[in-house]
């Protein structure tokens, strides 16, 4: 049975579905982090697959991924930052605990 | 597309296994080191993926910056912040997500599934990593200027951030 | 010209308030002095006024009457009436207010409120004169509070003591209660006839166009005013405890006039209730009631004003028989010398009290040898109230009696018990006389040291200033009785009948039987108080041991303040808790619930902005699934709207 461009994009929807469900529903800030880097490479599988199906010769999608890995290495250093950062003042990096928002 | 088809479909599910799997172990495991570990086993199943889809610079760049570096900032964050001892913790949206999530996946996949895509545009370049490229240095590179300048502020930044005061 | 002279009467008594309050409150004696001129003016005036109508050809009456107010199209005019039954109360009420105020002098001497006192007693002078000159129901209700509010202040003239404001209070109050049925009934009668004058509802009611319910509504209601007013049961409480006031006070209008006023106020308005004869029974059988009552209770006080106080009621229910069995004669009759010699005895109660310092009669005794003036004007005093024949009480009692004879039916049981309280009324009158002249002297053991400090020294006769006035007063107590026969202008019956604007029935005559039963019971009463009190063949404590349940009762003034505090403490104060819990739970309760109602919304929706990230990150979830079920499940829907 030939892989075709859906069972791509079925990989890139469950592994989307997988990180959303552990960004929601864990406490530790850093798994929360970890599960935003599997949302980011579930979009980037969906981003290749379809440069590949829909415009192969300009790659347009796999220059996305490109970025995709850039800003998502950013975010991990600024993310880690900010929680290292957290921890420092609160002794807790657990999410249901940080509220600072409410004010 | 492939001559070897049956190759790809056992290597297409045997690397989406990886990846799922890894996943489900970041979410699902107990332990933060090991999920740290099953991070870095999910993303070398995404390695997997893009050589099957013929990107083979970015399964390059993949193990090299989220297996390698991206992981290691994370078991860094896991020492440093020392909350080891209390596990991966549910908090209380365990259940309210779980429905959320399945409901999404339902959707994404009525979307995705449903939708007819525009495919056959002309052939797969042989030389990947050429135009790729010719792509960033050519119609892109303002976004990839100002990719190194977010790169940049986002290094201070997390120097500023997480610096003891 | 004269009924234009009228308002003097009302005016020259409030001039001498103004200048009591405003020029000579520093200067008391002459305060005394002013009033003294403007109440001896107004006798004067009263003098006048009563010769004019005396000259006056039948069935006219002298009237003056102004525009007070307009009301949409009813016209309220209010004005003075001077007609035979003004005069008699005119000439009453001043002449009893002058001695009274000459009097005064004499008890009030210095007393620091002395010109705060004679301030009070021309405005009540004032009021008092307003209340029976006035043509117009309306009129009479503002003069009739007016006296209520000076009742008030006199009353509460000690507002040191607290039995003395407390008793002003329960004064002012129980008699609000019986007004409430005064205004009442103005206010039926104005919505009925949009007329108050009293002249006016007099021939509505006479022609039958003011009849059937509304006309026992309003006479109903008029008579609880006077029932607030005159002190009938079952609002009687207050006179007694009224008695905390000054002597002259309770003399003047606790005694003579304001009491009287729901008397005057029956006797004025008498058609009106001649056309109901419901209403005029439960007149009759209430003054018959509280005659009885307030007598029984006379029989066992041992403070001495309080006897008199009660006597006071007592005597007031027998004028509100007489009215109420249509005796207008009668009853008026009663009040002209109960005026007289009720103000005699309290004088003189006065004077006793003044001289040995203490009200309670078991601490006097023997008085007759220290102050003989006043033992022989109180004795005048009390053989008229005794109704002893030939001293004027007899003769009015006679009289109501014969009314309640010739009534019949319940007149009849009337007439007993009318006996019955007259025997009754001679019994707790002589006691007193007797428990504070004869025998010896009980108080504190006579030093000789005689100052002003009283009640200190012996008892001494009181000065001529307090002697005079009694001496006067004595003069019609014993003598006014024979007006019945013949006065300036004809006998009182004729005369009284003859210059009013209708007719009573009055049919003179005097009944052989009534006189002698009436004169038996009132001698077999002084023989009684004789054998009991003055010769003391048989002791007080026989009669209070045999009927030691009676005897509690009469004591506890037949639990009737029992029952009041009762009603008030469990009753009122009750109906007022529950709805003080209704505001408080009932009404403030929805208005807090809506308040607790936004809160609980606002609680529940501020779920949603905790500062909780990742609860934020499930909303956006959840907002991503709609637009996805929305433009996925719809999306040919929304296409084909689109069209």
């Amino acid at each position: 049975m030939a892989i075709t461009l859906n069972h791509y994009l079925v990989l890139s929807a469950a592994l989307f579905t997988i990180g959303l469900y552990g960004a929601l529903a864990k406490r530790n800030a850093v798994t929360i982090l970890m599960c935003l880097e599997l949302m980011f490479n579930a979009a980037n599988i969906a981003f290749v697959a379809l440069t590949r199906a829909v415009a192969p010769q300009v790659l347009t999608g796999q220059v996305f991924a490109l970025f995709v890995i850039t800003v998502a290495a950013a975010e991990v250093a600024v993310g880690l930052a900010i929680v290292l950062a957290v921890y420092r003042q609160r002794r807790t990096i657990d999410a249901t605990e940080i509220d600072l928002l409410k004010w | 597309m492939n001559t070897n088809e049956p190759a790809v479909t056992i290597a297409f599910y045997v690397f989406s296994a990886l990846t799922l799997g890894g996943a489900a172990g970041v979410v699902f495991g107990r332990n933060m080191f090991h999920a740290a570990l099953f991070l870095v086993a999910s993303f070398f199943g995404l390695a997997g993926i893009y050589v099957l889809l013929q990107a083979d610079f970015l399964a390059v760049v993949q193990v090299l910056i989220y297996a390698g570096a991206i992981s290691i900032l994370v078991v860094f964050a896991i020492m440093l912040t020392r909350q080891v001892e209390r596990g991966n913790e549910w908090n209380q949206l365990r259940g309210p997500g779980l429905l959320l999530g399945v409901l999404l996946l339902l959707g994404l996949l009525f979307v995705l599934t449903g939708t007819q895509w525009y495919t056959g545009m002309g052939p797969y370049p042989a030389d990947t990593v050429s135009t790729l490229a010719r792509q960033i240095f050519g119609p892109w590179v303002l976004p990839f200027e100002v990719a190194s300048v977010l790169l940049l502020a986002a290094l201070v930044g997390a120097i500023i951030i997480a610096r003891e005061e | 010209m004269v009924a234009e002279l009228a308002w003097l009467f009302i005016l020259l008594p409030l001039l001498s308030f103004l200048l009591c309050v405003f020029v000579t409150r520093p200067y008391p004696r002459l305060s005394g002095y002013v009033t003294i001129a403007a109440v001896g003016a107004t006798f004067l005036l009263a003098l006048v006024a009563f010769w004019s109508v005396g000259n006056l050809p039948p069935d006219r009456t002298l009237e003056s009457s102004v525009q007070w107010v307009v009301i949409g199209g009813s016209v309220l005019k209010v004005g003075l009436i001077i007609d035979s039954l003004t005069a008699v109360m005119l000439l009453v009420v001043t002449l009893i207010s002058f001695l009274i105020q000459i009097y005064s002098q004499g008890y009030m001497a210095g007393d620091p409120g002395y010109s705060r006192y004679y301030a009070f007693m021309s405005l009540f002078t004032a009021s008092m004169l307003g209340l029976v000159l006035a043509n117009n129901l309306v009129l009479v209700f503002i003069f009739w509070e007016l006296v209520g509010l000076c009742s008030y202040l006199l009353i509460g003239f000690w507002y040191q003591r607290p039995a003395a404001a407390a008793a002003a209070k329960k004064a002012f109050l129980v008699t609000r209660l019986g007004d409430l049925g005064f205004l009442s009934a103005l206010l039926v009668a104005f919505n009925t006839t949009g007329n108050l004058d009293i002249r006016h509802l007099i021939d509505l009611a006479e022609t039958k166009q003011l009849a059937g319910a509304t006309l026992t509504a309003v006479g109903l209601g008029l008579f609880s005013g006077a029932v607030g007013k005159s002190a009938q049961f079952p609002l009687h409480v207050w006179l007694p405890d009224a008695m905390e006031g000054p002597t002259p006070v309770s003399a003047l209008i606790h005694a003579a006039t304001m009491v009287a006023a729901g008397v005057y106020l029956v006797g004025r308005t008498l058609p009106l209730f001649l056309a109901a004869p419901d209403v005029l029974l439960v007149i009759a059988v209430i003054g018959g009631l509280t005659a009885f009552m307030a007598a029984t209770m006379g029989l066992v006080m041992t403070d001495i004003k309080r006897v008199l106080a009660y006597s006071t009621i007592s005597q007031l229910g027998y004028m509100m028989m007489g009215l109420g069995v249509g005796g207008l004669v009668a009853g008026i009759f009663h009040l002209l010398n109960h005026a007289f010699f009720k103000a005699l005895l309290f004088l003189a109660a006065g004077s006793i009290i003044h001289s040995v310092g203490t009200q309670d009669l078991r601490e006097m005794g023997g008085l007759r040898r220290f102050m003989p003036v006043t033992f022989l004007t109180m004795l005048a005093g009390a053989f008229s109230l005794a109704g002893l024949p030939p001293f004027s009480g007899f003769w009015s009692k006679d009289e109501i009696l014969l009314e309640a004879l010739r009534f019949g039916g319940v007149g009849q049981a009337l007439y007993i018990l009318g006996l019955l309280t007259a025997f009754l009324t001679a019994f707790y009158t002589f006691r007193m006389v007797f428990l504070a002249f004869g025998g010896h002297y009980r108080g504190p053991a006579v030093t000789g040291d005689h100052g002003h400090d009283h009640g200190h020294g012996a008892p001494h006769e009181s000065p001529p200033v307090m002697t005079v006035p009694l001496i006067v007063l004595a003069v019609p107590s014993v003598l006014s009785g024979f007006l019945t026969f013949g006065g300036f202008f004809g006998p009182f019956g004729e005369f009284l009948i003859s210059r009013l604007s209708w007719h009573p029935h009055y049919e003179p005559g005097l009944d052989l039987t009534t006189m002698v039963l009436s004169a038996a019971v009132s001698i077999l009463g002084i023989l009684g108080a004789y054998a009991v009190y003055g010769a003391g063949w048989v002791s007080p404590e026989v009669f209070s041991s045999t009927f030691r349940s009676v005897h509690t009762l009469l004591v506890n003034r037949y639990y009737m303040d029992h029952l009041y505090n009762w009603i008030a403490r469990r009753i009122v104060l009750g109906i007022a808790g529950l709805l003080d819990w209704v505001d408080r739970y009932g009404v403030d309760g929805v208005v807090n619930a809506i308040a607790e109602l936004a809160v609980m919304a606002a609680g529940s929706l501020r779920l949603l902005q905790r500062g909780w990230v990742q609860f934020y990150a499930l909303m956006v979830t959840l907002g991503i699934i709609l637009l996805v079920a929305v433009f996925g499940f719809f999306g040919d829907i929304i296409a084909f709207l689109r069209g």
